[in-house]
């Protein structure tokens, strides 16, 4: 089979997802990853030149509604479900003086 | 008992409604141990809510068309106040703040919600092996896999838990599970069922549907679920198809379509009982004074390549948002960034992590137009292909899955395997029409075998007629 994609190029994506990989996942997810894209590589023969993309089966507009106050979410309910929350905030680890 | 018949026997007050949930749950308490359709089972919610529906017909209330119905619903539709995890350790925990719309009109129907169903997480497989939750089993036969990724919800109503289910299809993921667990399953048009509430995978194919034991239960839960819907941009706005009322009229003069590129040739793997049925079929519909001939759609054999590049894209995107920052359990790291990292890493299963990295690398500078920019043109090409077939034939079929239910464990190191299982349900998705696969008969290995209908936009009338056609020659 060909490798379609590098084990530095699943290392990339990886990082670009942020996806934190072991050695042994970077070796399968590799083998996996080419096998599917090996398998894409059947459009190749496919000649689309002249056809325009299609990236939806209907035709997108723009749907616009009244501005009008109308009920929404309860905080409290929002705020539960969150890991870290100060004075109606959402509080995060620092942000800054990040290591990569 | 069916559905419709649970309805209206509640609604004249010839049976309780709590008495139609215990039998239910005493069905769930004898064999859910060994199948595990369920994530979440609200058995003293729903009891309250039986006991309310009873009092109102005890009081001369007129209830709704579902009135007492139970039905189990896909862990990736959002519940208010009830746990909705997709299945994913991502989603832990996390109570929607808001119902789907989905929900909302069951309530309105009077169905009662009875739990919440397994499924590969985050909807992405083909077997519901994927669960963060373990695995559902198919309850024809336990050593096997009920399909995917709504195989809780295809087992719920194989297994008699529930009359009804509702699952969501984006490469065949109501259809697929519907087949091999021998029960009916719907992929409505795209924009027929409001998405609002349905927790994206693929935006631009995702799409809600009902799974029942009959032709009749489906069409009256999709009645149920449809309609226009302001809080979903891409719903379409027609008010619910009248499928109860046209399903009986048959097949007359039908123009029928065998999908060859489906149905053997050209394509590998799909297996000999399975094209046997779909021939079975053919011959059903021409007794019905169909008109059947043999249809091409040459693009869909390429569907799957497509779909594989673009459902990865657009999941990719939708799953940029679990980060541990305002939902869902959170790894804490020293920075934003490092938490967000940790977070993902241990909350995502690896065929997600899989999934967003073939998406984010299909997206990458270099590679967009060699895989996502050509995939979308090889979509308007599929789209084109049935157009031209539909302007011969009303309806079309083929398999619903190239095979019978298999073994656990078979795929699951094989990602490639497991896709090929969507072969013949993808092309649907990506042009947006619906689909539905109709139980008919059963393999030489004794497992159900499901015969795809599909149908342009919009008609839907004509694919359900076509599928009573099918569930009367099974003798439903």
């Amino acid at each position: 089979m060909v490798e379609r994609i590098s084990r530095e190029e699943v290392a990339h994506v990886a990082r670009l997802a942020q996806l934190s990989l072991s050695e042994e996942e970077l070796d399968s997810f590799t083998l996996q990853l080419s096998a599917v894209l090996d398998h894409a590589a059947d459009l190749e023969a496919l000649n689309v030149d002249d056809v325009e993309p299609s990236s939806h089966p209907i035709p997108l507009k723009n749907v616009l509604r009244p501005d009008e106050p109308t009920e929404n979410f309860d905080i409290e309910e929002v705020f539960q479900m969150a890991p870290e929350i100060e004075e109606n905030q959402f509080r995060v680890p620092p942000i800054l003086g990040e290591s990569q | 008992m069916r559905a419709v018949e649970i309805a209206k026997q509640v609604s004249s007050g010839e049976i309780s409604a709590r008495s139609v949930l215990e039998q239910h749950f005493e069905t769930i308490n004898n064999l859910e141990t060994q199948v595990n359709a369920f994530n979440i089972v609200t058995i003293e919610e729903a009891l309250k809510e039986a006991d309310e529906i009873d009092s109102k017909i005890a009081s001369g209330e007129k209830l709704g068309p579902l009135a007492g119905v139970p039905i189990a619903v896909k862990d990736n539709i959002c519940t208010r106040g009830l746990e909705t995890t997709c299945s994913s350790k991502i989603l832990e925990g996390w109570k929607p703040p808001y119902n789907a719309t989905v929900i909302d009109k069951l309530k309105q129907a009077d169905a009662i919600l009875i739990g919440k169903t397994n499924c590969d997480e985050f909807a992405m497989g083909s077997s519901t092996e994927n669960s963060a939750f373990g695995p559902t089993r198919n309850p024809h036969n336990l050593e096997l896999v009920p399909g995917g990724s709504s195989g809780g919800s295809a087992a719920a109503v194989a297994a008699g838990f529930s009359p009804l289910a509702l699952g969501s299809d984006t490469g065949g993921s109501i259809r697929q599970p519907a087949a091999l667990c021998g029960v009916v399953g719907v992929k409505p048009t795209y924009g027929r069922v409001s998405r609002y509430g349905l927790v994206a995978f693929a935006s631009s194919l995702d799409q809600i549907g009902p799974f029942a034991n009959t032709v009749s239960d489906a069409a009256l839960s999709l009645e149920i679920i449809s309609g226009y819907d302001p809080r979903d941009s891409t719903s379409i706005s027609e008010d619910s198809p009248d499928i109860l009322g046209v399903l009986n009229e048959g097949i007359e003069g039908m123009r029928i379509g065998v999908i060859e590129e489906l149905s053997g040739k050209g394509l590998d793997g799909i297996s000999t009982d399975v094209l046997s049925r779909v021939e079975e079929a053919t011959k059903v519909f021409s007794k019905a004074g169909a008109i059947v001939e043999s249809a091409s759609v040459p693009a869909s054999t390429y569907g799957l390549s497509a779909y594989y590049v673009i459902a990865p894209a657009e999941a990719s995107s939708n799953l940029a948002r679990y980060d541990g920052i305002r939902f869902g359990p959170r790894t804490e790291a020293a920075t934003t960034a490092e938490t967000m990292t940790a977070t993902r890493t241990k909350g995502f299963g690896d065929e997600v992590k899989r999934r967003i990295m073939l998406g984010t690398y299909a997206l990458s500078a270099g590679y967009y137009d060699a895989y996502y920019g050509k995939s979308q043109k090889v979509r308007t090409l599929i789209m084109n292909d049935f157009a031209e077939a539909y302007e011969k034939f009303d309806i079309l079929i083929s398999p619903t899955a190239p095979t019978t239910a298999f073994p656990l464990g078979e795929k699951t190191t094989d990602p490639m395997q497991m896709y090929l299982q969507d072969v013949c349900t993808i092309p649907s998705n990506l042009a947006g029409h619906p689909a539905m696969s109709v139980p008919f008969g059963l393999g030489s290995d004794g497992m159900p075998i499901g015969v795809q209908i599909l149908a342009p936009a919009m008609a839907e009338q004509n694919m359900f007629r076509a599928a009573r056609v099918l569930e009367l020659e099974s003798g439903e």
